[in-house]
Formats: structure tokens, C-alpha cells, sequence
């Protein structure tokens, strides 16, 4: 533990908040030169109430959907003062407020080329609202405006391909993350900030009240979504896929079984064969299966 | 010496003149050539500023939230949807206490959609907490910029401005009016030196969660920072004249021939211009009729207003707005001023006039003086076409 860290602790996330785990990290890899404009979110939240404060770098909350824009504004002063190339500036938020209501904001950054890092904490649902449905829940999932029923198995719709959204402005960098990975986050984050341009990753981070699992599975949970090949780790440079985390893939079954939001899932096959299928689609796409290793 | 301006030209020219680091804005009818004079300043050299054009007014707003926020002295201008757009962002720079400037080219608002003058999207916004002032004539828009960033950036201000010019009226009307000199403006308006800004040197967290403990008093130290504003904006007037020779008075409100008037329009913006010209024909004849215009609409002054209309029998409150399902806006204010004083208008009639553009003729203001007798009228709208209003559904 640092003595002097830059996310302090005693702010008021949840047990087992992936999301807290996966801010400390990259602020950690980003330094005190760093300036951060947050999005309304869990994460303003239970740093911020006020009289008190986790950041120990210069903050800013303002809305919802425009921590793009905000950062916009930062980098724009910035340049004004002279202070840009000694400054990162990282503009962050949770899924929602990236994918859904922040997406223009978003992507009027990425097209303006402004060099900040945007960092979006996913964990697949508006969970600071409790647990509603957003453009990045996936498939199945049961939330509470995406609720099983008996003519509902959850969410209707497959995740918004964000990154690719994303890599497809052409954008320097753009990677996926995840709050198990500790290393390979923070190494996206230097490497993104090494770059000058607008760089996204997007970290999935657990969320055990909205996910319903148990608060010390919180990295375990993380970790299955990797290695199962539903939350692909990859990297891409320019548009083009550059980088991926291979893994030795176990079934989804292992993922879903752990939590309590695919829990309506189990007895039914037929729907975890369409999970499975997801699964094997990105392993496929991305080349994500490692090789046998050669025989000696 | 008077130079020829273009408005928007102008507005461009004094914003330049105030050096503001950081411009952001999006293309809206009748503000456009404002932003396009700015960024061709930027892009031949005449002005050391970034300009980041967005993708929404959302974004604009936030754009030099931001960037003011870092301590840099920021700009924005936009007009009826785009300020609509805004408004969210607009009530978060007022609540963060930063002194932005927006230049609003007033314009109608959607549906049905028109371009074309009123006052509708900036007073939509009255309750934002930002400071409002309203332009007559481009040399007093010009005017109103300088003493609006120097206000708002004081630091026992530290509140947004508005400065609302009529679109197409204002914005595009020509006029001869003095540029003030670069040396004088550096005079009048020092460089910007926030109390707080984002700095990796010294680290602060702004736009925190307030909850029920904490709340209340934000909301009550933009309140009272607005008396402040009644205070101070009068002392900055009078400095501007020292300075640049012009003479606003308070600035809060212009008189004209309101001493010994008997019937006086109270009105907003350029339109006053035309109400002066009503009022000069009618003295000719010996009718003691007057003006009163408010140029501070907010912080709104309740007592200097009083003072001058309280010897007045008979008051028209013009509004180039409506507030639907309700009285005028500037009309409620007016009302609301005289509340329980003894010394009171006997009438105080309030008329709705000119929406999405409709010319306010010099006619249209007789007829508003012609109406001011013993019967006071709420909300009359003004040159309404009653053949447009004759369609009926049937069953």
C-alpha cells in the first residue's frame, strides 16, 4: 500500500465494488500530473459527498453524459496555458453514462482528436440507479427494467460493441480491460497515455449488489468473464485489432452460475447454448483460444 | 471614433477584445457569425485562443465549463434550441459558481420552428442563476460584454452572465458605434484570476455530491450573491463611464421620461429603441408618457424598479415572451415588485407582443399606450391576425 495514494481509501463504495478496485488502478498508473472529469455515477458518488473527497488529483463532476465534453474543455485550457504536454487528462464514467446517454459527447471527442484518455467502468447496467438496463447489459441478463418473466429471459439485446465503436473513429488506442487483469490495466493505461490523441478503455468491473454475487467473488467473477471469451480482452491501434489476451476458455456456465442476474438461465439450455455461442463468436473473431503447445 | 458594425461583428470584436483562452460553440440561426468571426480571428492570428467546435450546444456549454474551470477565461454563444439544449449544463456552470459568458442571440422556440426574433429561450432560463442583462442597441450590447465578464469574474460574484441581444434585430443590424481600444479594455478588465481551478500543483475536487446537510446553502449563497451583483454592477457603470465615456447610469434600469409620466412601457432588449420613438412623438403632443427599460433582468431590481414607476398612475409591462398557462414573465416580476406597497401604479397592464418575430411597429406601441386606461389588461396579445385564429374543429 502506498503511503501518499492518489484514491484514497474510506470513501463509501459497496463491499466488493469492481468499479472502485479498477478507478484506484488507473489513477495509480496515470500518476498526480493527471486532471479527471467524472460522469454522474456510482463512482462520483461514493468518492465525492461532500465535505469529503477520495481524489488526492484535481477533480471535476458535472452531469451525466457530457464528462467527455468537460474533459474537451480541460484539454482545450490546457493547451491554452502551455501545461498540456506535462498534464493527462482522463475524462471517466460507468457504462451508461459512456454507451448510452454520453455516446455524442464521446464521440465528438474521439473526432476532435483531443488527447485524453476516456476510461468507461463497465458494469452492464445503471447500477447507481439500481440496476436498470443499459446498452452495455448483456444478453439475458435480468435487470429491473430487463426483468425475467415467464415471456422474458432478461435483456432481449446483445451489448453495444463499444470498443469497436470506438476503434472505428480511428482513434490511436482503444483497449478492454478488466478488474481482475491488475497489470495488464494498468500497462493499457501508461501505454495509452504514452500516446498523444484520444485513447478508450473500457474496464469490466463487477458489481456484486447489481450482478448478485457474493463480495468476495468479486475479482473471480471478473476473471471467468475473461476466460470464458464473454469479455474479450483486446487492444487496438488505428482501427486495427493489435493486441488480444488469449485464455484456455472454460464454459460460460462457470460465469453465469456465480451470479444471481443469470440465475433464471440455468434451467434452460437452450439459452445458455445462445451464451455459449457469444462466447465462441468473439474467441473465433478475436483469436483468443491459445494453441496446444507443440510436442517435444 | 464610431465605426460601422454588423452586430454579430461586433460582439466578436469586444469578445476578442476581452481575450478569453477558450472558445466553444455550435452553429445556431442568428448567432452563427459571431463564432465564425471568432474562429477566423483564431485562424489568422489576431486572437491567442483555442477554439473547440462540438458537437451539440450540450457539449459547447460544457466545453468552457471545463475549461473555465481550469481557470481559464471562456466564451460561448448560441440561441433559442441550443440554449434550450444547454439548459442543463447552464443551471451546472451557475451551481459551480463559474463566470462564463454566453453571448444569446434571442430567438422563438420550437414548434412551430422559427428563427426570427423573441425573447422566449433566454427567459426560459431566468431561474438558472446566471446574470441576465439586455441589450437596446449593439453599442450597448458591446458595452454589456465588457461589464459582464467584469462583473462576473469579481471575486464576490463568481456567477455566469448572459448578455441577450435580439436575433436578426441586433445581430444582424447595422450600426455606428464605438469599438472600445485594447489598452482601455485591458484597463477596465483585468486578466482572469479564479479563486479555485483545476491544478495538478494543488489538487481539489469541485462538483461534489451535496446532500440534504449541504444543499440548501448552495442554492441560498447564489441568492444572496445576487443582491451583491444589485451593488455592484451600479459602481462598475459608473467605472466603465470614467473609463470609456459611456453613461448606463446603474445599468440596472434606464429612465426615459419616466419623472413626470403619467402611462410608462416597461420592455426589454431592442424594442425599447422603438418604444423611445413612440414616446418622443407623443411628449411632442404633450402626452407625459415614458420608458422604462430593464436591462438587469436578473438579478431582477425589485426596489429600483419601484422607484421609478411608483409616481406612475398607469404601467404597460411589454414581454416579447409568454409564459403559457400563466402571466407574462417581466409582467409577473413587475406585479410582484409593487406587492404590498402603498406607493403603486393604479394599473399595471401587461401586454404580450412580437413572438417569432412579428414586427413591433411604432403603431404597435401607440396601441399599447392607447390601451393603458382605467381597465387593466392581463397578457393581451399585441397585432394578433384574428382571421389565423378562426379555424374550428367540428365533431
Amino acid at each position: 500500500m502506498k503511503t501518499n495514494p492518489l484514491f484514497k481509501p474510506g470513501h463509501t463504495a459497496c463491499a466488493g465494488c469492481g468499479q472502485a478496485i479498477a478507478a484506484r488502478l488507473v489513477i495509480e498508473a496515470a500518476g498526480p500530473n493527471t486532471i479527471i472529469a467524472n460522469s454522474t455515477g456510482c463512482l462520483e458518488v461514493f468518492t465525492t459527498a461532500y465535505p469529503e473527497t477520495a481524489w488526492a488529483v484535481p477533480w471535476i463532476h458535472s452531469l451525466f453524459e457530457n464528462s467527455a465534453a468537460v474533459a474537451s474543455g480541460i484539454e482545450a485550457a490546457l493547451k491554452y496555458q502551455g501545461k498540456k504536454d506535462t498534464t493527462n487528462v482522463i475524462a471517466q464514467g460507468g457504462d451508461g453514462g459512456t454507451a448510452d446517454i454520453g455516446l455524442q459527447a464521446l464521440s465528438g471527442m474521439f473526432e476532435r482528436g483531443h488527447d485524453i484518455l476516456y476510461v468507461c467502468y463497465d458494469n452492464e447496467a445503471y447500477m447507481n440507479t439500481g440496476v436498470q438496463r443499459s446498452g452495455l447489459t448483456p444478453f439475458d441478463t435480468n435487470t429491473t427494467t430487463s426483468p425475467a418473466g415467464s415471456t422474458s429471459m432478461g435483456n432481449p439485446r446483445p451489448k453495444k460493441p463499444l470498443p469497436e465503436i470506438a476503434a472505428a473513429h480511428g482513434i490511436p488506442y482503444v483497449a478492454t480491460a478488466s478488474a481482475a487483469y491488475f497489470q495488464d490495466l494498468q500497462r493499457k493505461v501508461k501505454k495509452a497515455l504514452s500516446i498523444k490523441g484520444p485513447k478508450y478503455i473500457q474496464v469490466h468491473v463487477p458489481c456484486p449488489l447489481g450482478w448478485r454475487h457474493e463480495t468476495n467473488l468479486t475479482l473471480e467473477v471478473a476473471r471467468l468473464a475473461v476466460d470464458t471469451g464473454l469479455y474479450p480482452l483486446v487492444e487496438y491501434e488505428s482501427g486495427v485489432l493489435s493486441g488480444r489476451r488469449q485464455i484456455a476458455p472454460k464454459p460460460v456456465e462457470e460465469y453465469l452460475k456465480v451470479q444471481a442476474r443469470f440465475k433464471h438461465l440455468l434451467k434452460s439450455p437452450d439459452e445458455i447454448k445462445k451464451i455459449q455461442e457469444i462466447a465462441d463468436n468473439n474467441i473465433k473473431k478475436y483469436g483468443l483460444k491459445v494453441e496446444a503447445a507443440p510436442q517435444t | 471614433m464610431k465605426q460601422f458594425f454588423e452586430g454579430s461583428h461586433a460582439v466578436a470584436q469586444i469578445v476578442r477584445l476581452c481575450s478569453p483562452g477558450v472558445i466553444s460553440a455550435y452553429p445556431i440561426t442568428p448567432q452563427t457569425h459571431i463564432v465564425e468571426d471568432l474562429a477566423q480571428m483564431v485562424a489568422d492570428g489576431k486572437l491567442d485562443a483555442q477554439c473547440v467546435n462540438v458537437e451539440s450546444e450540450h457539449s459547447a456549454a460544457s466545453v468552457v465549463l471545463g475549461s473555465e474551470a481550469c481557470g481559464v477565461r471562456s466564451y460561448t454563444a448560441t440561441s433559442s434550441q441550443g440554449l434550450l439544449y444547454m439548459a442543463e449544463v447552464i443551471f451546472n456552470i451557475a451551481g459551480m459558481r463559474l463566470p462564463i459568458v454566453l453571448t444569446c442571440a434571442n430567438r422563438a422556440i420550437s414548434a412551430p420552428i422559427n428563427i426570427w426574433n423573441d425573447q422566449q429561450d433566454s427567459i426560459s432560463l431566468r431561474d438558472a442563476g446566471w446574470i441576465q442583462l439586455y441589450a437596446e442597441n449593439n453599442q450597448e450590447t458591446v458595452d454589456l460584454h465588457l461589464m459582464a465578464y467584469r462583473l462576473a469574474e469579481d471575486k464576490s460574484i463568481m456567477l455566469p452572465a448572459m448578455v441577450c441581444m435580439d436575433g436578426f434585430i441586433l445581430t444582424h443590424g447595422m450600426e455606428a458605434l464605438d469599438m472600445p481600444e485594447q489598452a482601455l479594455v485591458d484597463k477596465f478588465l483585468p486578466a482572469y484570476k479564479p479563486l479555485y481551478k483545476l491544478d495538478t500543483a494543488d489538487p481539489l475536487t469541485m462538483g461534489a455530491l451535496a446532500g440534504p446537510d449541504y444543499y440548501l446553502e448552495t442554492r441560498f449563497a447564489i441568492q444572496d450573491t445576487f443582491k451583491d451583483v444589485l451593488g455592484l454592477l451600479p459602481k462598475i457603470s459608473e467605472e466603465f463611464r470614467g473609463v470609456f465615456g459611456r453613461d448606463y447610469k446603474d445599468c440596472l434600469v434606464e429612465e426615459y421620461f419616466t419623472k413626470d409620466a403619467e402611462r410608462v412601457i416597461v420592455a426589454m432588449g431592442s424594442v425599447c429603441g422603438t418604444i423611445k420613438e413612440v414616446v418622443d412623438e407623443l411628449r411632442k403632443k404633450g402626452k407625459k408618457v415614458g420608458l422604462l427599460k430593464v436591462i438587469s433582468y436578473r438579478p431582477f431590481p425589485y426596489a429600483r424598479i419601484c422607484e421609478a414607476l411608483k409616481n406612475v398612475s398607469k404601467v404597460a409591462v411589454l414581454d416579447k415572451s409568454v409564459s403559457l398557462g400563466a402571466y407574462p414573465p417581466l409582467a409577473t416580476d413587475i406585479k410582484a415588485a409593487f406587492c404590498g406597497k402603498k406607493k403603486a401604479p393604479k394599473i399595471i397592464s401587461s401586454f404580450v407582443a412580437g413572438l417569432g418575430g412579428r414586427d413591433i411597429t411604432l403603431e404597435s406601441i401607440r396601441d399599447i399606450f392607447r390601451k393603458l386606461t382605467v381597465r387593466e389588461v392581463n397578457g393581451e396579445f399585441i397585432d394578433l391576425k384574428p382571421e389565423l385564429l378562426k379555424e374550428k374543429y367540428e365533431d
